[in-house]
């Protein structure tokens, strides 16, 4: 741990693990925004991560860009990174930094998981480990996502004269939610709205099965009803969610697990649905990687510490300015 | 219990309210036994005896680690469902009814509750693990009131929801003779009046701007509003009990009333503690309250008596269909007939314009009302707030700045948020808290204030955040108590926080010993 500080930053070399502000070379797990930012000189990440910041930022966001395979080895001086699958998202990747026979590895947002929408996580053995931590509490135990989408479906069967917005993420969890209907035989057009439509073809591109869909637009009110809607969380609560016929307001996320949060986001009908490791999820992880210094990034890392203290391993929180501990998915 | 939880579970996350009316009488619709559990369950009737919050706190650490029980209740800011999630999971048993599964938690011995209910806990899902944490713990919160399961009761069997208001606190589990009344099978239930405590009639804050412009003065009489309990006696010549506003049956925790009461009326009026009928101070009344027995020296200490201001019965006869005035007359011939140390009337404030009403409101030099009570002269006793009879007019809030010093994850539906505000002044070159508030903010000044927390923490103790002396929140109060329980030697009654202070240097904020001088402490 000594060659990386609590910023993710290799001084010796001058490389940025996620970072927020633009720097000289920058390593991008994957492109979310808190973790893909615009305006670095280098970007090293895997292609598709690189596709997605050029969909979201422009051909321009960045000046210079290395494409890396999963498991694809590439060398800074003495240090030598690997990307390799996190299961979070399409492209994203956890960074396995090698030093003189010491293995660092920064598994980035990860969820352990099927996912038919990216390349399943694979686990790296390493000395030191940085985790996430957005669900790292013991009540946070996610269903199965089979189950939660069915719960959807079943909604929309029984009620036929309304509309179900779901809210999700516009990378990743739309087009997850996309999948998982698909894959629960839901045939019908998906309907989304238009902040997602770039994203949603680039993953039709990328041959992920995410079924036919068209962006919302203004029919006749009584179009939609029946139909489900995929937008983005901040649109539930925006004007543009109250031209649709008795929506009924879901949310696709794990934060879904407590009532008492899905209520206080008005959701009607929640979907724990997540792309994070759930608790037992986070500390089979750290069991298996074999670590023996885990060191915990953003999330509820209270418990996290605690527990791996407890398990006499060391550990304790990097606080990484700009990741708000909550909203983060 | 599956259908029961799903209900629970729907009717928390709906906001409308016909909707939440048409899931309860979709429920309400099956003819079986169930229903009454869920009415019982529903109006906060059915409690059991051995299983409480801090026996289901025991149990959940005999199954998972305390300090990650801990956090994890920090976080979700709801017992049951936090422990409806971090049980550990086995294999789910066969679904039980309702009415099966309470009665056979009711049969369980005291000394074999940890296993059996733990074992109960465990076969249950996830909702209905909840469902029966939030029964254990009574109060559900699901945003479903009392006056709402019994609007969609009366809805679906036409009747009107104030026939069930009235006869409500004479039925008994398991409502067969409110069921059959509902369906028409038989007449209305007969209540023993006498016996019954009548839900009682509550006011309304007046909105200043838009009350007095359409109010005619006139047609109001005021009173001071008292700051005690709020209580119904019921008198006859066999017995004399005393109600809190909820129904609950306090007589045995005031028997000097009890025995000093003579005559044949049901009584609304105010529990204050004071000598002489001059009331003391809610510090006072606190002594007595919470407390099943009055020893004799309590009683001497601090003497209790009733501010009377209405009737609801008199010899018998049913008043709360006559208008106010008529039964103030009734009110003072009861009175009159029955002399008592402990009962006096409530005074009747003379007033022509809302303007002349303002002083007696502000009236600073008795700190012992609250405000004024303004109640339509002509208006019925009814049950409820209803809009447009009783209103309240409370004293302009005492005010003072001090510091946001630690902030904690709130409850319901705050969890998540840091809301709960520990505020100070200084003492010295140092800050020490004076109060704590979790209301009074609007959702924008929450999400400000929530935001500076996650941002400014310098300490972390357990669930409770040090922040940055830099918020100085302009914190509204009721009233200050010298206190040897805190360290500033203040408490407070009920804070609030009014504003934030963005405008005010930390410097400018008062000492302790400023504090105390300025509200007469010292």
């Amino acid at each position: 741990m000594d060659f990386i500080n609590h910023q993710l930053f290799i001084k010796d070399i001058n490389v940025h693990i996620d970072p927020i502000l633009p720097k000289k070379t920058a390593i991008i797990t994957h492109g979310h925004a808190d973790h893909a930012r615009f305006g670095h000189d280098h970007v090293i990440a895997t292609r598709q991560t690189i596709d997605i910041m050029k969909i979201r930022y422009g051909d321009k966001c960045a000046k210079k860009f290395t494409p890396l395979r999963y498991g694809q080895k590439y060398s800074i001086k003495n240090y030598d990174f690997t990307l390799y699958p996190a299961g979070h998202i399409l492209g994203s990747a956890q960074v396995l930094i090698e030093k003189n026979n010491n293995r660092l590895v920064i598994t980035g947002d990860y969820k352990v998981g099927k996912d038919e929408t990216c390349k399943n996580f694979k686990l790296v053995k390493c000395d030191t480990l940085i985790t996430e931590a957005t669900f790292g509490l013991p009540i946070f135990q996610h269903p199965d996502p089979k189950d939660e989408i069915q719960k959807l479906i079943r909604s929309v069967k029984i009620n036929k004269n309304n509309c179900h917005i779901v809210g999700a993420y516009a990378l990743g969890k739309a087009q997850r939610v996309m999948n998982l209907l698909r894959q629960q035989k839901y045939n019908e057009t998906i309907y989304i709205h238009g902040s997602l439509e770039k994203l949603c073809q680039y993953y039709s591109k990328e041959k992920i099965n995410i079924g036919k869909f068209e962006k919302v637009s203004s029919k006749d009110k009584n179009f939609y009803e029946g139909k489900i809607i995929i937008a983005p969380p901040s649109a539930l609560k925006d004007r543009w969610s109250r031209r649709f016929p008795n929506p009924i307001i879901c949310m696709a996320s794990g934060w879904m697990t407590v009532k008492q949060r899905a209520k206080q986001q008005g959701i009607e009908l929640p979907l724990v649905i997540s792309d994070h490791s759930d608790w037992n999820e986070l500390l089979d992880t750290i069991k298996k990687s074999k670590a023996k210094n885990i060191l915990i990034t953003h999330g509820q890392e209270d418990a996290l510490v605690y527990y791996c203290k407890k398990q006499n391993l060391v550990s304790k929180p990097l606080s990484i300015q700009g990741r708000s501990d909550e909203e983060i998915e | 219990m599956k259908k029961f939880s799903s209900l629970l579970h729907n009717l928390i996350l709906t906001p409308s309210r016909n909707t939440k009316i048409k899931l309860l009488q979709d429920y309400f619709n099956i003819l079986d036994i169930n229903r009454a559990y869920a009415l019982a369950i529903l109006s906060d009737q059915l409690s059991f005896q051995f299983i409480k919050a801090s026996k289901l706190r025991e149990l959940v650490y005999e199954q998972v680690d305390q300090h990650l029980f801990d956090y994890s209740y920090d976080y979700v800011g709801d017992l049951a469902e936090t422990i409806s999630l971090i049980w550990p999971t086995k294999k789910e048993g066969k679904s039980q009814n309702l009415s099966t599964l309470i009665e056979n938690i009711k049969k369980i011995k005291k000394s074999e509750i940890n296993t059996e209910f733990s074992k109960i806990l465990s076969e249950l899902s996830n909702n209905e693990r909840w469902t029966l944490i939030k029964i254990c713990t009574g109060g559900l919160r699901i945003g479903v009131s009392e006056r709402l399961v019994k609007t969609a009761l009366a809805d679906l069997y036409n009747k009107s929801v104030n026939e069930i208001e009235e006869i409500w606190h004479g039925l008994e589990f398991p409502y067969e003779n409110l069921f059959q009344w509902l369906k028409n099978e038989t007449s209305k239930p007969k209540i023993d009046f006498k016996k019954l405590f009548h839900p009682m009639m509550l006011a309304n804050p007046i909105d200043e701007g838009k009350d007095f412009k359409r109010l005619d003065a006139n047609e109001f009489q005021a009173e001071y509003k008292w700051d005690g309990i709020r209580v119904q006696l019921m008198v006859s010549s066999k017995s004399v009990s005393l109600y809190s506003r909820t129904g609950d049956n306090i007589s045995s925790a005031f028997p000097e009333i009890i025995e000093a009461t003579k005559g044949d009326a049901v009584i609304d009026g105010e529990l204050l503690v004071g000598r002489n009928f001059k009331p003391s101070g809610f510090n006072d009344l606190q002594q007595r309250l919470n407390r099943k027995k009055a020893s004799k020296d309590l009683q001497n200490k601090f003497p209790v008596f009733i501010r009377a201001y209405d009737i609801l019965f008199y010899k018998g006869k049913d008043l709360r269909k006559f208008s106010l005035l008529e039964r103030r007359k009734y009110l003072e011939k009861f009175q009159k007939e029955n002399k008592s140390n402990q009962i006096d009337l409530s005074s009747i404030i003379n007033f022509s314009t809302w303007k002349e009403l303002t002083k007696y409101k502000n009236n600073f030099h008795d700190d012992l009302n609250e405000g004024v009570m303004i109640k339509l002269k002509n208006s019925e006793y009814l049950p409820g707030r209803k809009k447009g009879y009783w209103y309240k007019w409370k004293k302009n809030p005492k005010l003072v700045d001090a510091i946001l010093m630690y902030a904690q994850r709130g409850h319901g539906k705050r969890s998540s948020y840091y809301s709960d505000f520990t505020f100070g002044v200084w003492k010295e070159s140092e800050l020490v808290p004076i109060g704590k508030a979790y209301s009074g903010y609007t959702d924008k000044e929450l999400l400000v204030l929530d935001k500076f927390i996650r941002n400014n923490t310098i300490n972390k103790f357990g669930p409770v955040r040090e922040v940055k002396k830099e918020i100085i929140l302009e914190v509204a109060f009721d009233d200050v108590f010298p206190s040897t329980r805190h360290k500033s030697g203040v408490a407070m009654r009920f804070p609030r926080i009014h504003r934030i202070r963005w405008d005010k240097p930390v410097n400018e904020v008062l000492t302790i010993s400023e504090f105390k001088k300025e509200f007469k402490l010292s």
